[in-house]
């Protein structure tokens, strides 16, 4: 009786799982504030994603003269951009060429040039300062702004290429932009990256496209710096696993073969 | 009875500590002779794997708390500096923050075997009454640990549940702000709640202890409900068992490393990423996933003290649960009627899960309250009166008999005493 029965149940159970899959992954948001997010091919998607190194620091390039105006990045550190392919030479530089808040020797407020193991310098000394640099606005903090977001990179992809004209009869408010991704489409921050906004070093094409999909993988690089190596291991935890299931199933096998159950 | 006990154990160091001291004795009878009937299903895996996943969480717990800092300014900052500059700091946080899920899973699927199979009844009552007690310190445990990392929905959770308490006629207020330790949800709230996160896991620990104690006296229900009739019916736990449950184990694990590795943030909310602040609200408050069904539960009615009331309720009504189910026969299996109301009640769970993520508003409310009244129909209306009008199945002779094939013998053919294993 046991026999027939079981498969109704695991059938069943897993039905269960799926279902409480689906609602747990369905976005929360509304639908009528949450158009479609443009689906982007990310090199880091999947369970053997990697970033795409060159697109990484383009889009590091794009954050140091366009984003790194108003938005910070506080979690991370200079010589994180070792992750991207940087040698520790460029990431000397790079950090050298920024100065950060110090003290001198007499206990007064001065700057300095950074070092590879200080945190990215911040475009304002705080949030009130942010604020009225950016009529009221306060430019949110990128660290881990692909993870904070619904939609993730897509969602971040979505904003930098969603700046539109407004449609014919749509109230914006004074000060505010139109964007096709932001929720009640009103977005303080001005479009920040457009054909051409920037000059790559590597000489790749600076449509908007490819920039917006550049400096999104940097900054899921900076959300994620252990996605590889999580990635790495994880193939190598479930190849080993998989096996070890199977053994343990063989010996299961044997040990239980002439025990009526 | 003062004196050493007498020891069989071969080996001289632990003969030594046995005879003082008999923990191999005892493990070896718990753990290794240990009567068990022989025809568990894979369901019978869930509360081993609960108990491992405990004993990881407090584990990770432990290595996290030696870098995470509970303060209102920093502890954000410190999850992240976990993250990126702790070595296999992502490993911990991810591990734990996933073990919670694979915790409630895991517990809940042991918990619906034990609804499934009647594991609650005679003489089991007490050992079901403790897994409910462990089930709600576990829930407070959970609720304290997602607040810790101090993202919007850490912040806007804990004002959400503790302003809960408000409700309370006369003495809500004053106990609100003795839960906050201040006029709102703050450094001093944050602080107890790392405090007592750290504690309670080793108060389930010895709930588990006690837990598995009394399992240890009634032994275990199986999947046909009916006591074992003697040697035949059992196995030792080891190997027999314990190399089962390695089998489930491995699937647990796997299942677990997926989500680790390769989806950490799937089961989490984006917005906990985002640091706490208490001059903004999120649109949408959401708890955990293992709280939905709850959630939508305080949602169904208007009343905040009613919805708060319904909750516990919710919970609490598990406790008599024992006495609610009138009927002698344990297993689903032999109650035609019964088994389709289980998965009738599984449905309104999930279905209540559905309800706590969506806003209340539009076809999701009478939802809701649907599905609350049918919760609490099922535990205090229909399992009383079906326990007394449904025409049950006859139940096989005995574990072996049902094994080997063959319909129930005639009655008293084979009925002898029953030995006790």
């Amino acid at each position: 009786m046991m026999r027939t029965l079981r498969p109704t149940f695991i059938g069943a159970a897993l039905v269960g799982a799926a279902l409480l899959g689906a609602s747990v992954t369905a976005a929360p948001a509304r639908a009528e504030e949450a158009p479609e997010l443009p689906s982007v091919n990310w090199s880091f998607s999947g369970p053997f994603g990697t970033y795409d190194r060159a697109a990484a620091q383009r889009g590091f390039q794009i954050y140091n003269e366009v984003c790194s105006n108003c938005h910070s990045l506080k979690e991370a550190y200079y010589r994180d951009l070792i992750g991207i392919g940087l040698s520790m030479q460029q990431v000397k530089d790079i950090a050298a060429s920024k100065r950060v808040p110090a003290l001198d020797e007499n206990g007064q407020p001065t700057e300095r040039p950074a070092l590879a193991s200080d945190h990215f310098r911040a475009p304002f000394p705080n949030d009130l300062a942010a604020r009225a640099a950016n009529g009221g606005g306060l430019p949110p903090d990128l660290s881990v702004i692909v993870k904070a977001r619904e939609g993730g990179p897509d969602y971040i992809y979505g904003i930098l290429t969603g700046f539109v004209d407004p449609p014919a009869g749509f109230h914006l408010m004074p000060g505010l932009n139109y964007n096709t991704y932001f929720a009640g489409h009103q977005i303080a921050m001005p479009q920040p990256l457009r054909d051409g906004t920037v000059t790559y070093i590597d000489g790749t094409n600076n449509s908007i496209d490819q920039e917006a999909h550049d400096v999104v993988t940097f900054l899921s690089f900076i959300a994620s710096p252990e996605l590889e190596e999580r990635h790495r291991m994880g193939i190598k935890v479930v190849l080993f696993l998989l096996f070890l299931t199977g053994l343990s199933y063989a010996v299961k096998r044997k040990l239980w073969a002439n025990v009526h159950h | 009875m003062v004196g050493l006990h007498h020891s069989d154990v071969k080996n001289p160091v632990l003969h030594w500590i046995d005879t003082r001291l008999p923990v191999v004795t005892m493990i070896q009878k718990e753990y290794g002779s240990f009567p068990t009937p022989k025809n568990f299903n894979y369901f019978w895996a869930f509360g081993g794997m609960a108990m491992v996943t405990l004993l990881l969480m407090i584990a990770t717990g432990i290595f996290l708390a030696m870098s995470y800092t509970p303060h209102i300014t920093m502890a954000f900052d410190s999850v992240e500096r976990i993250m990126r500059d702790v070595n296999y700091g992502w490993l911990l946080r991810y591990a734990h923050e996933n073990g919670a899920s694979m915790f409630f899973i895991v517990v809940y699927v042991h918990m619906f075997r034990g609804l499934y199979y009647g594991s609650y009844k005679a003489p089991r009552e007490l050992l079901w009454i403790l897994g409910i007690t462990i089930f709600l310190v576990m829930m407070a445990t959970a609720f304290m640990g997602y607040v810790l990392p101090w993202g919007q929905m850490s912040f806007w959770a804990a004002t959400v549940i503790t302003n809960l308490f408000s409700a309370i006629p006369v003495i809500g207020e004053p106990i609100v702000q003795w839960l906050w330790g201040g006029f709102s949800v703050g450094n001093p709230t944050l602080n107890r709640f790392f405090s007592l996160h750290y504690l309670l896991p080793f108060v389930l620990f010895g709930l588990v202890f006690l837990h598995v104690a009394a399992l240890h006296i009634t032994g275990s229900n199986n999947p046909l409900g009916i006591e074992p009739k003697g040697p035949q019916d059992t196995l030792p736990f080891h190997p027999y068992y314990t190399v089962k449950d390695s089998v489930a184990l491995c699937l647990f694990f796997l299942v677990f490393a997926v989500l680790v590795f390769f989806f950490p943030d799937l089961l989490g909310h984006s917005d906990n990423y985002i640091q706490a602040n208490p001059l903004q609200t999120p649109p949408h408050i959401v708890p955990d996933w293992y709280f939905l069904p709850f959630y939508a539960i305080l949602r169904a009615v208007p009343n905040k003290l009613g919805g708060i009331a319904l909750m516990f309720a919710s919970i609490l009504i598990l406790y008599a649960l024992p006495w609610l189910d009138t009927c002698k026969v344990r297993s689903a299996t032999f109650r035609p009627i019964y088994r389709i109301f289980f998965w009738v009640l599984v449905v309104t769970c999930l279905v209540l899960g559905v309800v706590g993520e969506q806003p209340p508003e539009g076809i999701w409310v009478p939802l809701g309250q649907v599905a609350t009244a049918y919760y609490f129909f099922h535990f205090l209306i229909l399992l009383p009166v079906l326990g007394k009008l449904e025409r049950t199945l006859p139940l096989p002779e005995s574990i072996s008999q049902s094994v080997l094939g063959g319909g129930p013998l005639p009655t008293g053919a084979a009925s002898k005493p029953m030995e006790k294993a």
